[in-house]
């Protein structure tokens, strides 16, 4: 079921007009901003389908760049995003593709900054819900129906053991796990679907391990 | 995951069972999936309640888009209203024209609660506070109204889809008068049985509505199809009060409108290129709105 909450049905509360290609925009832009745990300075935004046919007439496009500046999607400086962009230092592109995508309303979001870059392909799937589909190349495959959290870390023993033992304390049971890596000892990320709830403290203390890059938490 | 209902057919057998209201088996429901308090729910939809009445004062005061295409006919409706001449009578009207001033308000960019989705934003709060004064509910009964909305609402979005650029509008505008029309039937007495054909009658009555937004935008014809839902969903929870009931059981509806959406030329679904949009002046709108193809980048 990814449709969990009867708050995903009666809600959010957002700024107009549209849930999926503004409130889902903001949500995917906030996503990827929580992902790269800092504000970019640049972004590239590829749009496909109906986000790439009405992405103007929606606010799709300021509504990821309010996402990307971490605001939520009933705040009202969604609307002027763009200028707040430029007093945050970031800079953006939105590029309309043609290329035929799985869900109309889809996003790939590559940002940076002078040290680092991330990229990430969300997609918006109606009342303001969204999915993320693929992380720096590495696809993703969410049951959505548990909660879940993205560790980024680098390709090394004794990872996987330090975060599932961090879990365990906390007696947070994990009910599916994937491992994935582009090349050995380069980045890999664990994708974690767990029964309970885990709260900032706990991300923290995974974030702290070695070998880890960034842990974030994907809301339902 | 543990639900305490999967579909229309479960939700009404259990309140049925269980003799409660559907917004309580919503509730409930809520609690077990969440883990959170029975009062930390309440008073979170109690707070969406009050974004929908202000987004509807606003609207009533009269709102007007970037674009122009929208704004001022909630204003118009209850001028005239006013007049106490109305052919379809003042309930029905005065929640046409409560649809129709929250997604002004949406379409303004103003702040909305989505319900299900914000371009059907107007329809289950327009519904809400026209008959709030023919029932005189108390504030527990306006926020259960959003629950039982919530539990339809629910089913469509896990069974069939809830999206425009998915389903077409009969999943956006389709859902929230249907999930109206059901909240309508437990407000004024009915039973869940009868909350269930009530949201079977609508959503039949809006199978194959496309979505063809002129211009791309949530405006034309978005905000009068929040009119029409709010109308439908009224007529259709009267008839189920009526005690006339659906040959097609609601599930099966729902169902039907999934596959009516995934046939649906892609055209039809939120693109902007087909129907309403594709017409002479639907694409001159356009051409004025957004004119020499503004570029979308900048730093």
């Amino acid at each position: 079921m990814k449709f969990k909450s009867v708050f995903d049905i009666i809600g959010p509360v957002m700024i107009g007009p549209s849930s999926s290609h503004t409130a889902g925009a903001a949500r995917i832009g906030r996503v990827a901003r929580d992902l790269f745990g800092k504000q970019p300075t640049w972004a590239k935004i590829h749009l496909y389908g109906s986000f790439a046919e009405t992405y103007k007439g929606h606010g799709t496009d300021v509504a990821i760049i309010g996402g990307l500046l971490d605001y939520d999607t009933f705040d009202e400086r969604i609307k002027t995003a763009f200028e707040d962009a430029k007093q945050a230092g970031l800079t953006y592109e939105f590029i309309p593709e043609t290329a035929h995508t799985e869900h109309p309303n889809t996003a790939r979001i590559v940002i940076g900054d002078e040290n680092s870059e991330m990229s990430m392909v969300g997609i918006s799937i109606g009342g303001g819900k969204t999915e993320i589909t693929e992380l720096n190349g590495f696809p993703l495959r969410l049951s959505g129906d548990l909660a879940a959290i993205l560790v980024v870390h680098e390709d090394r023993s004794g990872c996987i053991a330090n975060v599932s033992n961090c879990l365990a304390k906390y007696d947070i049971n994990i009910g599916h796990m994937e491992v994935s890596r582009k090349e050995k000892g380069n980045m890999a990320l664990m994708v974690i679907e767990i029964d309970q709830n885990v709260n900032a403290q706990i991300l923290k203390e995974i974030g702290d391990l070695p070998n880890i890059t960034q842990v974030t938490r994907i809301a339902d | 995951m543990e639900v305490l209902f999967r579909n229309v057919r479960e939700l009404v057998e259990r309140a049925t069972k269980e003799n409660k209201l559907i917004s309580e088996i919503m509730i409930e429901q809520e609690i077990m999936i969440t883990d959170r308090s029975r009062e930390e729910i309440m008073t979170q939809m109690d707070r969406n309640l009050t974004v929908m009445e202000e987004a509807v004062e606003k609207g009533l005061q009269g709102v007007k888009s970037t674009s122009g295409l929208t704004g001022g006919d909630a204003v118009l409706l209850q001028n005239y209203l006013k007049k106490g001449n109305t052919l379809t009578g003042e309930l029905m009207l005065d929640a046409v024209s409560k649809a129709v001033a929250t997604n002004e308000v949406n379409a303004a960019m103003g702040t909305i609660c989505a319900t299900p989705t914000a371009g059907s934003a107007g329809v289950v709060p327009g519904t809400l506070f026209a008959v709030k004064n023919k029932l005189n509910p108390t504030r527990e009964q306006m926020i259960r109204y959003l629950f039982t909305s919530g539990a339809f609402g629910f089913v469509v979005a896990n069974n069939a889809s809830i999206s425009g650029a998915a389903g077409g509008c009969q999943a956006e505008v389709g859902s929230a008068a249907g999930m109206a029309a059901a909240a309508i039937v437990e407000m004024a007495g009915g039973s869940p049985a009868q909350c269930a054909e009530a949201f079977a009658i609508t959503l039949k009555n809006m199978l194959g509505l496309v979505c063809d937004p002129v211009a791309g935008l949530v405006e034309v014809p978005c905000v009068k199809r929040n009119a029409m839902g709010a109308s439908n969903s009224l007529v259709a929870a009267d008839m189920a009060l009526a005690g006339v009931t659906s040959r097609i059981p609601c599930d099966e509806v729902i169902d039907a409108m999934y596959k009516i959406g995934q046939t649906m030329p892609s055209s039809l679904r939120e693109t902007g290129q087909g129907g309403l949009a594709a017409t002479p002046t639907g694409k001159w709108l356009e051409s004025k709105i957004f004119g020499g193809a503004v570029v979308g980048s900048g730093n």
